[in-house]
This record gives C-alpha cells, sequence and structure tokens, in this order.
C-alpha cells in the first residue's frame, strides 16, 4: 500500500438529506487502488448512505462522486453499467435472489454477463463453492441456509466475476464471533489472491482494524479522517477520540498521559 | 414503459426466461380461464335464451354468445382473471425484489433489472394474453352451446350459423387487439408498481407495504382494462 496508488474511487463534498434531514453533510473521502478503506461509525450515521452513493444508487444533493475517473452523476446508464462491471458487493442484509439456489445465485453474474458456456459457469462456480466452504450446498434455497453461509455465499457471488473494487456493507452484522472471523479469513485470503480495493462499512472495532489500510469515522455527517488503524486510534480529533474510547477502550499516546491519568484517579 | 421497450428490442435475446414466464402467465392461468370461460358462456346461453324466446328469435342465440364473447367479454373477463392470477404475484414478486434490495444487487451486478425482470414478463403478456382469449371464447361458446343446445333444444346448425353469419373477421380483430394491449397494459402495471414500490405514498415498507401496493396494482390494472376496453372499442367501431 502506497499514497501513490491511482484514486479509484472519490467523494468530493458530498451532500445527502431525507426528509429535510441531513445525513451527509460534505462528505470528502479518496479510495486508493489495492487498499482496504473501513467506514466505521456508529449505526444510522449514514455508513451505507456513502456506499450507496459510491455505488450509483443513491446521487447526491450536492458534490461529486467520482469512481475510476467517471463522475457518476453524469454517466449515462451504458458508462455507469460499464462502471458497476468492475464492482463486488455484498449487502448488508446479503440481497441473495431467494427463489433461486445457492448454485444459480452464484452463476447468475456469469450467465448474464458473460458468453460462458454452462459446462465452464459450473467449474467457476464449484471452484467459489469451494473457496467458502459451502460444497454439497450449491442445491439449497438461501432461506435454508445459516446468516453465516448466506454471507460466504454473498460473497461468493460478489467475487464470482473477478470485480476489480468489492465493497461490504457490515459484512459480520448478526454474526458470532467464529463465523465473524470466517468472513474476515475469507476477505484476507480473497483479497491477497484477486487483488480487490475493497471499501467496508463497519463497526466491528477493533477486529476490522487488522484489515484495514485506512479508517474513517462517520460521525455528524462528515468523515472524520481517513488515516491508519495506528494513527486512528491515537488521532487528537476528539470525535474519533471518544469513538475509540467508546469502543476499544482508553488508548494511551504516551506514558506521560497514561500516568496523568492514574494520579488523577 | 418506453424503457422496458427498448430494452426488448435491444439484443441479446434470451428464450428461456420469456417461456418460463409464458409458462407462469399463461400455461398456468389455464384452468382459471377454462373455468370461467365455460361458465361464462354458460350464462351468456342462459340469459340470451331467456332473453331472445321473449321475441321468437332462439336462432340468435349463437351469434349473441359468439358477439358477446369476442368482442367484449372474453378479452375483458379473461384479462380480469390474469390479474388476479399472475398480475398480483407480479407485483408482489418484483415487490418483495425491491424490499430485499435484490433489485440494487442486480443494478450492481451491471445487469439490466428491466431486461432481466420487466421484459420476459411483458412479452410473455403480449404472447400468451390473446392465446388465453382465444381460448376463453372457444371455451365460452361450446358452454353457450351446452345450455341452448343441449339444454334448450335450439338446433345445433342455427346455433352455429348464427354464429357464423353474425360474427365478421373485425370482431375477432377488435378482440385480439384488446387482448393485446391488455397483455401489455396488466404486466407493465403490475410489474411497474412492484418495481418503483419504494416510491409509493407512505414508503411501501415491509410486508404490510408490499400487500398495499399489490392490491393497489391489482386495482388499477382491473380499472385500467375496463377503461382503455371502452376507448378500443370506441376507437375500432
Amino acid at each position: 500500500m502506497t499514497t501513490d496508488n491511482e484514486i479509484v474511487i472519490e467523494l468530493d463534498q458530498v451532500e445527502k438529506s431525507f426528509n429535510g434531514q441531513k445525513v451527509l453533510d460534505g462528505v470528502s473521502l479518496q479510495v486508493r487502488a489495492g487498499t482496504t478503506t473501513v467506514i466505521v461509525g456508529a449505526s444510522g450515521q449514514g455508513k451505507s448512505v456513502i456506499l450507496k452513493h459510491m455505488l450509483g444508487l443513491m446521487t447526491p444533493d450536492a458534490g461529486r462522486v467520482e469512481v475510476f475517473g467517471q463522475d457518476l452523476q453524469r454517466a449515462s446508464k451504458r458508462k455507469l453499467r460499464e462502471i458497476r462491471s468492475y464492482f463486488g458487493v455484498l449487502f448488508q442484509n446479503v440481497a441473495l435472489f431467494d427463489s433461486m439456489t445457492v448454485y444459480d445465485n452464484i452463476a447468475l453474474p456469469l450467465r448474464e454477463r458473460t458468453h460462458d458456456d454452462e459446462k465452464s459457469i459450473r467449474r467457476n462456480v464449484e471452484e467459489k463453492l469451494a473457496l467458502m466452504g459451502l460444497e454439497g450446498h450449491e442445491a439449497k434455497f438461501p432461506a435454508q441456509l445459516s446468516g453465516g453461509m448466506q454471507k460466504r455465499v454473498g460473497l461468493a457471488r460478489a467475487l464470482v466475476l473477478n470485480p476489480k473494487v468489492v465493497f461490504f456493507d457490515e459484512p459480520t452484522t448478526g454474526l458470532d464471533v467464529s463465523k465473524s472471523n470466517e468472513i474476515y479469513r475469507l476477505f484476507f485470503e480473497t483479497q491477497a489472491r484477486l487483488n480487490y480495493t475493497a471499501v467496508i462499512v463497519s463497526h466491528d472495532v477493533p477486529k476490522i482494524f487488522k484489515l484495514s489500510d485506512y479508517v474513517a469515522l462517520m460521525a455528524k455527517g462528515q468523515l472524520q479522517g481517513c488515516m491508519s488503524p495506528e494513527a486512528f486510534q491515537l488521532s487528537d480529533n476528539p470525535l474519533i477520540r471518544s469513538f475509540v474510547v467508546e469502543t476499544m477502550g482508553p488508548i494511551y499516546s504516551s506514558e506521560t498521559e497514561e500516568s496523568l491519568l492514574y494520579e488523577a484517579l | 414503459m418506453l424503457t422496458s421497450v427498448y430494452c426488448a428490442i435491444k439484443p441479446p435475446y434470451k428464450l428461456r426466461p420469456i417461456v418460463r414466464q409464458i409458462q407462469f402467465i399463461g400455461a398456468n392461468s389455464l384452468f382459471v380461464i377454462l373455468f370461467t370461460g365455460l361458465f361464462t358462456g354458460m350464462v351468456l346461453g342462459l340469459q340470451g335464451y331467456y332473453t331472445l324466446a321473449k321475441f321468437g328469435s332462439v336462432g340468435f342465440l349463437g351469434g349473441a354468445v359468439a358477439l358477446s364473447l369476442i368482442r367484449e367479454l372474453g378479452p375483458v373477463l379473461a384479462a380480469l382473471m390474469v390479474i388476479g392470477r399472475a398480475g398480483s404475484a407480479i407485483c408482489a414478486e418484483v415487490g418483495i425484489m425491491r424490499n430485499s434490495e435484490q433489485i440494487d444487487a442486480l443494478e450492481c451486478m451491471a445487469i439490466d433489472p428491466y431486461k432481466y425482470l420487466i421484459v420476459p414478463k411483458l412479452v410473455a403478456g403480449l404472447i400468451a394474453m390473446p392465446l388465453l382469449t382465444c381460448i376463453f371464447d372457444v371455451i365460452g361458446i361450446l358452454g353457450g352451446f351446452m345450455i341452448g343446445v343441449q339444454l334448450f333444444d335450439v338446433s345445433a346448425g342455427a346455433y352455429f350459423q348464427g354464429m357464423y353469419s353474425s360474427v365478421v373477421w373485425l370482431d375477432i380483430e377488435m378482440g385480439l387487439v384488446k387482448s393485446v394491449i391488455f397483455g401489455l397494459l396488466l404486466v407493465w402495471i403490475c410489474a411497474a408498481k412492484g418495481f418503483y414500490l419504494h416510491r409509493e405514498k407512505g414508503g411501501g415498507f415491509g410486508a404490510e407495504g408490499v400487500s398495499r401496493t399489490t392490491t393497489s396494482a391489482v386495482v388499477l390494472a382491473s380499472v385500467s382494462v375496463l377503461v382503455w376496453d371502452y376507448l378500443i372499442s370506441a376507437i375500432l367501431l
């Protein structure tokens, strides 16, 4: 990871309101190629709204969202579809096609977006099923799977076309610790293999820091800093500091600071 | 509607989803169409016989039954039955897909949701509705025959001759035009209501939102069929 990497996604002073309530109030962010950017924050702060702007599912009231140098608001439908063809998305509620089997869910992007024959589609899907540890479950419907398995199917579907950018919206919400670790392990393995750029929305702090190159906090309608996890944990920004203390307990930047606290106690 | 038509014309063309929708909208509606067609024809035979008997002209029964069915009741009742059976299901299916972000997932996979979801249903509606209407008409005419000829002893020759001399190609054409337009209209209204569920007044959220939107889609599609029935009749007559 270097700061010289090409900028894949850029948000510039993005604003968005819902029913008069301003959710995004001048959000700016740069996501660089090959890196993992994590957006953390309390629930209801607008983290998923940022993601939906990056995906072109929402348009900003003001500001600009650029992906691969293309302003999404000005992009034609065809251009938007072309940009999205480089995306993989793991939705918060997974959004699997509930009338289709696991196999068909993963095969759908291949059937609709490539000219592959059914034999090579089968080979590709089976490879992804094996990667996610889902062998033997291909004939099941999403409702017959556990939450963790559904997330793995979602991840397999997101990665089946070898995307350049993968978006994860709360990938471990509702999962127990071991299932969360499993998702993180799969994320780590697949990113090392496919070298995709990742944008993760999460509140699984501090675990998510281990996977991230950059961390940004969504608070008060803006992204507070976008820095390395180490710098994030030691940031002087009162909002970041308060979030870090709230989620991880006090973190001391120096022995002096720590001893001052003990003296106060 | 225009987007859907454009997507339907634009390649690639995939036959399998269309065939699956023809089965859902058309073949699976066959029983209800046969049943309602038969009883509509029977009640037309019954009412027609008693009315025509007052004027001593039961020989016109075949023509009266056939004209009523081919020009009006066939297309309209078949469309209303398909709205109740398939239209409501289309709206609920697409609406649930919208609510559970499945349509967003399609868009993020760079799959055009119009082309993938709406177009096969529209094309299937266009193909299935005229066929279902023809079946409705034929079964209805047989229903009228059963009552008029078998029950009330109207001569079979008079029944069919009356039909032969009164039904002209324009009547059949009118029925077919109506059924094609109704097929397009009912699928479009029901699919669009589900597709734009999130823009519904009140948000269309949750199971209640889907049920409310499905109800309004069925009502709107039924009313639209009746309004367009009048308009097409007025234009073609």
